[in-house]
């Protein structure tokens, strides 16, 4: 048994951490293509920050968009929700709300997470000291999912929190992909720059794909390969059909568990089977965007069904 | 004055219960003690065991300072502290039963009717209730403190929603992750059964209208009080759930909380939320932290809270001087262990022998808690002691004064190695168709020097208390 509102503390925990950790992802790839200089930076930052899903709350905060105002605003602005100071913050109140659910590890990984980042992003960063502060984030998120595994019993708390976890990862990867669809699209200026090269390497490397990719297809970047990798391959942790497996999974379980299925259920398993059934190639005869904007729209829906199926409110 | 100290008292060099422990302490490095002081605290705060001290924003969650030289207790004086304390339990369930019911005792002259009906914290709403079993207070915290060897005295009966038994727990289990070989050496009388005892005492006070195993939650305030960390332990070591009022309702004449599956009923309420709160129907309308509705409930018998409501008027300070005489009129017994003599200061001789003697007294607000709102007269300046008579004028009966007490001392680890502190004691009780009390409680110390108060939210600590198995 379990209280609809601790369900809802697992999931928006889970999500936070997820959240925090995709913030690190994100800037470390934006940094990383400034430092290509090959684009417009401004461009660059501006498309990160939309990433981000925060270009109205940066916009109220700062005119410019430059390395030092994105990486205070994604790090360290607390006017800004989805932060990794902010997120991480949340995460932890959900955490202490949630409190008798965690074993003892996985609390104290979340408590050790919050205290460590409120001291290293207490100040403003400086930016040769970027990377090692991204480390510091991911290393920590990687601990508090370590803990999370590593201890807790397979039962409803760990499903509802592997559900936070999936919906914002698959909202995340199809994020990236929606603000940098336009650079997948075949064109018909594509010559294959190096410019583009960046690009792609930079989509992949938000997701901490960058290395596995050219394992899987031979270092060789195609725009479709990318999409594909990200969006249908399962195997890849962060592609949207990776996320869809996960959810299906963790909500055939919690069915089991309760013996009753609910409308959440039915969503899940339709977008499940369109990131099964669908090849790359009709994806982008669809449309990219269109898909992409389908996508974002139907897991939001999922995330709402959830909370109103097991009475998170 | 000087302090007894329970250790190294000045007449007889060392006391027994203490003679094991100061043979191992011989044997210790000085920089190991320091060291393992520390791990204390990194201990703590990486569990998350934090007090969050009203009034003091940056330090929201700031740590009760844990001092690693337990106080130690001979096992023939813990049994003489528990018949004291069961005898004044007893009472105290007496009482309210009476004060809600025939009123006997006002009837029979021994407590000022006014008392009683003036009083904010008597419930009337309780009058003619019969709570679950008869119990009205199951949780309480007695409060004590020592002068001397043979003195002890109740400085406070906690009868409505007693804290800090998580501290016991944490402080013994960070003393055995410490000091594993001290346990080999000293047969200390265990306190970690204290969750499990604590479930089935709850369990033994259901309705009796609940047929099968009863179910039970804790309810908190929310994550942002300052006892927070508490409840989420309690519950999370009885195995039960943890829930707000958001997260309750009345369903079909039960108390339901709302789950993944639907509402389930819940039996027996721990409840860590004041009166006030508990029922916006009945009490404070405005209050978003209780059940509407539960009193009709509770009524009804379908549910136990514990406490039940209206438990504070056995606690109340300027009941508390009427003590003796409580325990006498209920058990036929004088009382095994006394009060401290208090004046109150709603009697006019009283009143004036405390305003000529402000600077010997502690001065204390009746309905006040947690050291807030207290004078301390010997610490006090002579403008701080003028500022109070002016508050003492205005509202005599607010207010009760005793004796600045020698409490008894207990070494701390300081850097300069050992140095006497006072203490206090507050052992935890536990009652349904029997009284239970787990041998231990918790050691409240002041940790600045000669000071006595001992409260966490004006800088006291804690340490861990051993009832020796002798």
């Amino acid at each position: 048994m379990l209280l609809g509102r601790t369900a809802n503390g697992l999931y928006w925990m889970s999500r936070y951490i997820e959240r925090a950790e995709n913030m690190a992802r994100l800037l470390d790839a934006g940094l990383r293509l400034a430092l290509t200089q090959t684009t417009s930076s401004a461009e660059e930052w501006t498309s990160l920050v939309i990433s981000a899903g925060a270009e109205n709350a940066f916009r109220a905060r700062h005119t410019e968009f430059t390395s030092t105002t994105v990486s205070d605003f994604l790090l360290r602005d607390r006017t800004n929700p989805s932060s990794v100071i902010s997120s991480i913050e949340t995460a932890r109140m959900n955490g202490r709300m949630v409190r008798t659910a965690l074993t003892r590890e996985a609390w104290e990984s979340l408590n050790e997470a919050w205290m460590s980042l409120k001291r290293l992003l207490a100040a403003p960063i400086d930016e040769r000291d970027l990377p090692h502060v991204l480390d510091a984030i991911k290393r920590e998120a990687a601990l508090i999912r370590g803990a999370f595994i590593g201890t807790m019993l397979r039962n409803e708390i760990f499903y509802f929190a592997q559900l936070g976890t999936l919906v914002e990862r698959a909202d995340n990867t199809a994020r990236i992909l929606d603000v940098k669809y336009y650079v997948l699209l075949p064109s018909v200026h594509w010559v294959g720059s190096s410019l583009d090269n960046y690009q792609w390497e930079s989509i992949l490397r938000s997701v901490s794909a960058h290395r596995s990719y050219r394992w899987v297809y031979e270092a060789d970047y195609k725009p479709t390969n990318i999409a594909d990798y990200l969006i249908l391959d399962p195997r890849m942790p962060r592609s949207l059909a990776f996320c869809y497996r996960g959810i299906t999974e963790s909500l055939r379980m919690l069915s089991d568990d309760y013996g009753a299925r609910h409308p959440s259920h039915d969503i899940a398993e339709r977008t499940m089977e369109r990131l099964c059934v669908g090849s790359i190639k009709e994806i982008f005869d669809y449309g990219l965007h269109e898909y992409l904007d389908g996508f974002i729209a139907d897991n939001a829906r999922f995330g709402a069904a959830v909370a109103e199926n097991y009475r998170f409110y | 004055m000087v302090a007894f100290d329970e250790m190294h008292p000045e007449s007889t060099g060392l006391r027994d219960p203490y003679k094991k422990y100061q043979a191992w302490l011989a044997e210790q490095d000085p920089a190991r003690l320091t060291e393992k002081m520390q791990d204390a605290e990194r201990v703590f705060r990486k569990t998350g065991i934090t007090f969050a001290v009203y009034g003091e924003e940056e330090a929201a969650e700031r740590l009760i300072p844990f001092d690693i030289v337990p106080r130690i207790l001979a096992g023939s004086e813990w049994r003489r502290l528990m018949q004291g304390i069961e005898q004044r339990v007893q009472a105290l369930n007496a009482f309210l039963d009476d004060i809600y019911h025939r009123q006997e005792i006002l009837k029979a002259g021994r407590i000022p009717k006014e008392l009683i009906a003036n009083n904010e914290a008597f419930v009337p709403e309780m009058i003619g209730v019969r709570p679950p079993a008869g119990v009205y207070t199951h949780i309480i915290g007695t409060d004590i403190v020592r002068t001397a060897e043979n003195e002890f005295f109740v400085l406070e009966d906690n009868a409505r929603t007693p804290s800090g038994v998580s501290y016991m727990l944490e402080n013994r289990e960070t003393m055995m992750q410490l000091f594993p070989e001290l346990f080999q050496r000293i047969r200390v009388r265990p306190v970690e059964n204290y969750p499990q005892i604590l479930r089935q005492s709850l369990s033994a006070v259901k309705p009796e209208s609940c047929d099968g195993p009863p179910r039970l939650a804790v309810l908190t305030p929310g994550s942002y009080n300052s006892a927070y960390f508490e409840h989420a332990f309690l519950a999370d070591q009885m195995g039960v759930e943890l829930v707000e009022g958001q997260d309750l309702r009345v369903v079909d004449g039960h108390v339901a909380m709302r789950t993944t599956e639907g509402y389930k009923r819940i039996d027996v309420l721990y409840r860590r939320v004041d009166d006030a709160f508990l029922d916006p129907l009945t009490f404070r309308p405005d209050s978003a932290l209780g059940v509407p509705g539960i009193m009709d409930v509770y009524r009804a018998g379908k549910i136990t809270i514990a406490n039940a409501p209206g438990t504070g008027i056995a606690d109340d300070k300027a009941i508390y001087s009427y003590m003796p005489e409580i325990i006498e009129f209920y058990t036929g017994r004088k009382a095994l262990l006394p009060n401290i003599e208090t004046w109150r200061c709603s009697e006019p001789a009283s009143l004036k022998y405390v305003l000529e003697n402000l600077s010997a007294l502690v001065v204390k607000e009746v309905h006040g808690s947690g050291g807030y709102g207290m004078l301390v007269g010997p610490a006090a300046s002579k403008a701080e002691r003028e500022a109070f008579a002016e508050k003492l004028r205005a509202k005599p009966s607010n207010y009760i004064a005793q004796p600045t007490l020698s409490l008894s001392t207990c070494p701390i680890l300081t850097e300069a190695g050992l140095a006497p502190r006072h203490v206090d004691l507050r052992p935890f009780v536990l009652v349904s168709d029997r009284i239970q009390i787990v041998p231990g409680g918790l050691t409240r110390v002041a940790l600045k020097e000669g000071s006595l108060v001992v409260n966490s939210s004006q800088g006291g600590g804690t340490k861990d208390t051993w009832v020796l198995d002798d």
